[in-house]
């Protein structure tokens, strides 16, 4: 170990042990989130001063056991490996010692240095249950310190004994726990041998690595045989010699006969007199009588939409003001340069790539806030993980998890969400492929900037049964969505899906404190890390868009136009339809315009024409500026997305359209490539820039084919 | 008998969990483990996962996973 001078703590346990509310107590504000490297789980860390020395703690991801099948587990367990925190505080819920001291009991397998913090004495007390802490202490031969970490009661007791154990390091680990004769045979059978060749050893306690072996551990043999091979192989094999006897003799596997033991362990600490339970099975805790009601056949899914809908319209309508409030301020910003810049390419790059970037970044942010401050409430109050429960048998059955539900919802499951927040809530779910497939497939909902845009085909095309129309939309891209995760299930994410094997935590009222920390470090995080990048990209869409400017001959030809209509009665209308052509000249002369024309080709099989294509490539910036850009490629000038009778007009009367293209148009808008906030949140969560790529490429592919095979097959048909 | 087949309110101890690798140790891990007393408390509303109390605390699990799971009921 490097020699330091602040102590380094890492906080493991149980998930609802109470290990973020402990965090929060020790190190208040001075925290900082991020990931832990290469992969999405998120890293706490932060300060805590105690008798005026420093502490730096490390919150680990919360898991129930230390096996290399999740990536929280790995995670943790590297983390302890490689990084070697000075003392590790395993919080221990003590209303639920039993699967709690499970953990505890692979960490004294893994010799780090441990202290207990045993935490909810207060619940525990309340379900009769008095745990003798010097007892506990000695029979897992570390020391046990009670606290309430939601009171902050016995912490600074808890800070005394981690310096006291940083200052003594940690008691050579002693052979506690018995695995069974055959097992402790060949555990005896490995650990010279790994002693003798110090495979892992500088990493790893002996005793441990060969616990691994034998639980067949992917990661851990993995390493072994990078180490050396040939010793690996005849590890491997005895390993492979116990798993055929325990399943000829007792038909079992190693690693669960393994569990089973550590099991025996804890119940035999359990049975040794430091517990005593007055069990009071009547009065069985609250939470089962909420439950009664909140997971009720009739009442629960009832409640449940009713509670879902409330959260969405908290997300977007009650942060309305604050969203609006912030587009009045980038607008006056805007209207500031506009008057206070000489006209020009800096003054146009200011106004419709800086402002209106920053303003796009910014503009997510209140209804990011609110929407973490809903599932914050909904997640620590213990209900979320009802909805799982309640929505799982549907969402399992298209490969997803029932907390995909959320993530759905958010993204515009009702019509007039956001994909952003959506992809961002997507982290409340722990298992790798069923989240992936959910990450990929919310941008399918319909959000609320194609909600404009549909208004105005719908409206243009099919105005006799308007609000039908748009409640087809919302079924048909929640049945695309889901078939689609059942698709990438059954290919690029196929695997068994991930056990089902939850808690449903006791409900508990939330403290504000927590919700206001969970809230504010993961909009901050939006803002940091997601920001950047989207500033970055919305001025390259801006430029795309402006640039080459219309050569000078060109714009000499429409400055001669406006010189004529000087003597014209309507000049002011006249000088106004000159400005639109020459928009829509400038537009179909600049980057975006020439990869719409030159898509025009391949296009025309969906019945798009060129400035269709245009506005698509626009709406990659943003959903509704396909409305605008349709109007400037119209020569209608600037569209506003919320008044667009102009523009129904001029598409319901134009050749190139008609109800087939439209159609063929709406199912292109509602499933191709989300817009560029939505990819880079996607590559945030994702924790790679390839599923981001590859969610803009597959949906534009996807919605393209479903495209040309509407438009194709109503022309056939006649119906256009 | 099977866990799945299990009424809601039916209690037992577990008599074995027959299954190894990823979702036999999950299972394990959250304490359904042979020797364990628990408690059917409910089901979904589609039927799909089934909810059990073991030790205080509320677990749920899919039909399918419960499946593993053989109980000695009382
Ligand atoms: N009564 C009581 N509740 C607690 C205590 N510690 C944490 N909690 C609550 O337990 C719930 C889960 O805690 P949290 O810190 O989110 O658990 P984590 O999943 O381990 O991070 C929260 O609602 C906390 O307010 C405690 O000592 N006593």
């Amino acid at each position: 170990m490097t020699a330091k001078d602040s102590l380094h703590i890492a906080l493991a346990g149980n998930p609802n042990a109470g290990k973020t509310t402990l965090f929060n107590n020790l190190t208040g504000a001075h925290q900082h989130v991020g990931n832990y490297p290469g992969v999405t789980v998120e890293k706490k860390e932060g300060i805590c001063t105690h008798e005026g020395n420093e502490i730096r703690v490390v919150d680990l991801p919360g898991t129930y056991s230390l096996t290399a099948y999740s990536v929280e587990e790995l995670v943790a367990r590297d983390y302890l490996v490689n990084e070697q925190p000075d003392v590790v505080v395993n919080i221990v819920d003590a209303s639920n010692l039993e699967r709690n001291l499970y953990l505890s009991c692979q960490f004294l397998e893994l010799g780090v240095p441990l202290v207990i913090a045993l935490n909810m004495i207060d619940v525990a007390e309340k379900r009769g249950i008095r745990i003798d802490t010097e007892k506990l202490s000695e029979f897992t031969g570390v020391p046990v310190v009670p606290v309430i970490a939601r009171s902050g009661k016995g912490v600074n007791e808890l800070l005394k004994t981690v310096q006291k154990v940083s200052q003594t390091g940690a008691a050579p680990p002693r052979t506690l726990i018995r695995y069974g004769a055959d097992i402790d045979e060949a555990l005896k059978d490995l650990i010279p041998v790994l002693e003798e060749h110090k495979l892992l050893g500088s990493a790893y306690p002996a005793s441990w690595t060969a616990l691994k072996i034998l639980e067949n551990d992917e990661q851990i043999v993995a390493k072994v045989m990078l180490e050396n091979m040939k010793v690996g192989q005849e590890l491997v094999d005895r390993s492979e010699t116990l798993a055929r006897h325990l399943q000829d003799t007792i038909d079992a596997y190693p690693e669960t006969v393994i569990a089973d033991h550590r099991y025996g362990f804890v119940r035999s600490i359990l049975r040794q007199g430091e517990v005593t339970r007055i069990t009071d099975q009547d009065r069985l805790y609250a939470s089962d009588q909420i439950d009664k009601v909140v997971t009720n056949r009739v009442v629960g899914p009832l409640l449940m939409a009713a509670i879902l809908f409330g959260l969405y319209s908290f997300t977007f309508n009650w942060s309305g003001f604050l969203v609006d409030w912030m587009g009045m301020c980038f607008a006056f910003l805007g209207s500031l340069a506009e008057s206070a810049l000489p006209d020009g390419p800096i003054k146009s790059m200011i106004i419709s790539g800086v402002i209106d970037g920053v303003g796009g970044v910014l503009g997510f942010v209140p209804i990011i806030m609110f929407m973490f401050f809903g599932i914050a409430l909904l997640e620590d109050s213990g209900y979320l993980a009802r909805v799982a429960f309640m929505m799982d048998r549907i969402f399992h059955f298209f490969g997803l998890h029932g907390s995909s539900v959320m993530p759905f919802i958010i993204s515009g499951g009702i019509a007039g969400g956001c994909a952003v927040p959506g992809v961002m809530a997507v982290r409340t779910l722990r298992s790798p492929k069923e989240r992936m497939a959910t990450l990929l497939t919310v941008p399918f909902m319909n959000c609320g900037a194609k909600l404009p845009v549909l208004t105005l085909i719908i409206a243009a095309f099919f105005p006799a049964h308007q609000a039908r129309y748009m409640f087809l939309a919302t079924l048909v891209a929640w049945l695309v969505a889901l078939l689609v995760a059942k698709l990438l299930r059954m290919t690029l994410l196929r695997g068994e899906s991930t056990p089902f094997v939850m808690e449903l935590p006791p409900y508990r009222v939330p403290t504000l404190k927590g919700l206001f920390i969970h809230t504010w470090e993961r909009t901050w995080q939006y803002i940091k890390k997601a920001g950047t990048v989207i500033l970055g990209i919305s001025i390259l869409l801006w430029a795309m868009m402006t640039y080459p400017g219309l050569p000078s001959d060109k714009v000499a030809d429409f400055e001669a136009m406006r010189q004529q209509v000087v003597t014209s009665a309507d000049k002011a209308e006249e000088l106004l339809r000159i400005d639109q052509l020459e928009a829509e000249a400038g537009l179909r002369h600049s980057i975006a315009g020439r990869i719409g024309m030159s898509l025009e080709p391949i296009s025309h099989f969906a019945g798009f024409d060129w400035r269709t294509n245009i506005a698509l490539v626009g709406g990659f910036a943003a959903k509704e500026v396909i409305v605008s850009t349709l109007g400037t490629a119209y020569s209608l000038g600037e569209v506003d997305p919320e008044e667009t009778t102009s523009l129904t007009d001029r598409l319901a009367s134009d050749k190139h359209w008609n109800p087939v293209a439209a159609l063929a148009f709406l199912f292109f808008i509602m499933f191709y490539s989300p817009c560029f906030v939505t990819v880079v949140a996607i590559a945030k969560e994702a924790g790679s820039w390839k599923w981001a790529f590859f969610s803009m490429g597959f949906n534009t592919v996807f919605a393209f084919s479903m495209a040309v095979g509407i438009f194709q097959l109503g022309t056939v048909l006649g119906l256009g | 008998m099977n866990l799945r087949k299990m009424q809601t309110g039916q209690s037992g101890t577990i008599a074995s969990v027959k299954i190894g690798g990823s979702l036999g140790l999950r299972i394990r891990e959250m304490g359904l483990v042979p020797g364990a007393e628990i408690t059917v408390t409910g089901r979904a509303p589609l039927y799909d996962p089934v909810k059990i109390c073991i030790n205080g605390q509320t677990l749920t699990l899919r039909n399918s996973e419960a499946d593993h799971i053989d109980v000695a009921t009382k």
